[in-house]
């Protein structure tokens, strides 16, 4: 089973189930986890579902799609090296136990 | 307001989304979502594109079940409203009637049926059930007539031609989605659609469906499979029944209201005063609809009396072409292409809209350039070569 767990930009933690497949944006919006509001469903057009990687999981995570770092670069809160579009990121067995942290603002 | 009760007519993208932002703000009264259709809300922008090809109706919905209980909203599927009652501030639907101290109409539109013979022939493609029908047909069509040139009948094109389909799409302007872009962009993507193999009839008017087709501009086009995307029509009959002013939508003022104070609307059904110039418009997009429902959350449960500042933008997914636009251009405004192929449009003076083609940085820059009804002038993109990036605001 994986596991994803979100962290809030307060410090407050969701460890939450994932389906293999879902997008770890997918999987908030599923079990209700705020923060994300992916407001294009995950089309990769509105770069409101910014979620930065913790650091320990960013090769598993992969790179960036094409585009997405356009994107991020003018998301609402700042772009770090661990920036990602959340609905970028698959789910597989690999990413279980995937730590994100959730950005101050996305939209 | 922090405990009246609230329903909102239509579980759609805006119904579902006024009810995540009521809760999300801090809402604590009543809430209920009332639905015609028998389905958990669900995104359509994916039912002209990736659902055809997956037909995945799980990565569709945007909250499970769970949530509604959790958040405590109370949500009613299959269940049409049929009647508003703003002087007893009552709805009544398919199975009782509901009190509300505040009504929020999202109630979208449907399709546009032109009056054409045979046309019971085509597919529509506007909801879920009508997308999954469409996919069935498909398995075993070998070509596929579209009427409509528009967003959804190019996006539809692309995945049939994308499955190997025989594909024709008739559309009665001179050009490609012609009510929305620029004609400069109107010509990049008949190109495109056109190097895909799918055939373009510009000019073409159907005058009839048949079992074998349809029949433009008196030549037959033979298609196992007819799919109607000829526009659509805003459903305001219950607001106008219900004495709201209607102005091809349910009319609103800068705050989202109604001509009645206890109700608002949102989304597709909506007319509402563009921020840049105050004219109204009405915009088909996920972005009006969920920047719409902010505002009103935040108006019902904080009090807040801001205005609706968002600027526009839409995307639509072609093939491999990710078409974005900023803004909101109309078909009159002067367009200019710069070398790459970015299109800046111009009402006069002032900029309304920039269209790209996979250039999601341009895109973004072009929205942060836009926003608060900023109109930046042509003289200053002129003498910036349209670069963006230093005038940003
Ligand atoms: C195939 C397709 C592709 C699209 N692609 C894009 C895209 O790429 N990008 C983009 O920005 N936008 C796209 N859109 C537009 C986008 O989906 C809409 O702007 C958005 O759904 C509008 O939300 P809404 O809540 O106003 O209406 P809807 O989501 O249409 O919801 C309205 C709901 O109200 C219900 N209803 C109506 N009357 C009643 C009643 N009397 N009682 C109860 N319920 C009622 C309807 O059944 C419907 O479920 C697309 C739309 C379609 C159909
Ligand atoms: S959901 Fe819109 S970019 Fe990820």
């Amino acid at each position: 089973m994986i596991k994803v767990t979100y962290i809030q930009p307060d410090g407050r933690e969701a460890t939450v189930k994932a389906r293999p497949g879902d997008s770890v944006m997918q999987t908030a919006l599923n079990n209700n986890v705020p923060g994300i509001i992916a407001e294009c469903g995950g089309s990769m057009a509105c770069a409101t579902c910014h979620v930065y990687v913790a650091e320990a999981w960013q090769t598993q995570a992969g790179a960036r799609k094409d585009g997405e770092e356009d994107m991020l670069d003018c998301a609402m809160s700042e772009m770090r090296d661990t920036s990602r579009l959340s609905c970028q990121i698959k789910l597989t067995e690999a990413l279980d136990g995937l730590r994100v942290y959730l950005p101050e603002e996305q939209g | 307001m922090t405990s009246g009760r609230i329903v909102i007519v239509g579980a759609g993208q805006g119904g579902l989304q006024a009810a995540v932002c009521l809760r999300q703000e801090g809402y604590l009264g009543p809430i209920t979502l009332i639905g015609s259709e028998n389905h958990l809300p669900y995104q359509r922008p994916p039912l002209s594109k990736a659902y055809l090809k997956t037909g995945q109706a799980d990565s569709l919905r945007l909250r499970p079940l769970s949530f509604f209980n959790d958040q405590n909203i109370t949500l009613l599927l299959g269940n049409a409203v049929t009647n508003i009652d703003p002087a007893t501030q009552q709805v009544a639907h398919c199975s009782g009637t509901l009190v509300y101290d505040h009504l929020i109409l999202a109630m979208g539109t449907r399709n546009l049926r032109p009056d054409i013979p045979g046309l019971e022939h085509a597919l529509d493609l506007r909801t879920l059930d009508d997308a999954e029908r469409l996919r069935l047909a498909m398995i075993d069509a070998h070509s596929v007539a579209v009427i409509g040139g528009g967003f959804i009948g190019l996006e539809f094109a692309a995945v049939a031609r994308g499955l190997g389909l025989q594909v024709t799409v008739a559309e009665a302007a001179p050009r490609l989605m012609a009510r929305v872009v620029s004609p400069q962009m109107s010509e990049h993507f008949l190109k495109l659609h056109r190097a895909m193999g799918t055939t373009i009839m510009l000019n073409a008017s159907v005058s009839q469906v048949n079992a074998k087709g349809i029949v433009a501009c008196g030549s037959t086009v033979k298609a196992d499979l007819v799919v109607l995307a000829a526009g659509v029509r805003p459903n305001t009959e219950l607001a106008q029944q219900a004495g709201l002013a209607i102005d091809n939508g349910v009319r609103t003022n800068a705050h989202l209201l109604t001509s009645d104070p206890a109700i608002s609307a949102i989304g597709d059904c909506a007319a509402f005063p563009d921020p840049a110039t105050g004219r109204l418009v009405r915009l088909e997009s996920v972005q009006a609809t969920t920047d719409h429902a902010r505002l009103i959350a935040r108006r019902l449960t904080k009090g807040s009396s801001d205005k609706y500042t968002s600027v526009p933008w839409f995307w639509s997914d072609q093939a491999e072409n990710k078409l974005q636009i900023a803004g909101f251009a109309t078909p009159g405004d002067v367009a200019i292409m710069r070398a790459d192929g970015a299109v800046f449009c111009f009402e006069g003076d002032y900029l309304s809209a920039v269209e790209t083609v996979n250039d999601p940085r341009t895109h973004m820059q072009a929205r942060q350039l836009l926003v608060g009804g900023a109109r930046p002038t042509r003289d200053i993109l002129d003498n910036q070569g349209y670069e963006i990036s230093p005038i940003q605001r």
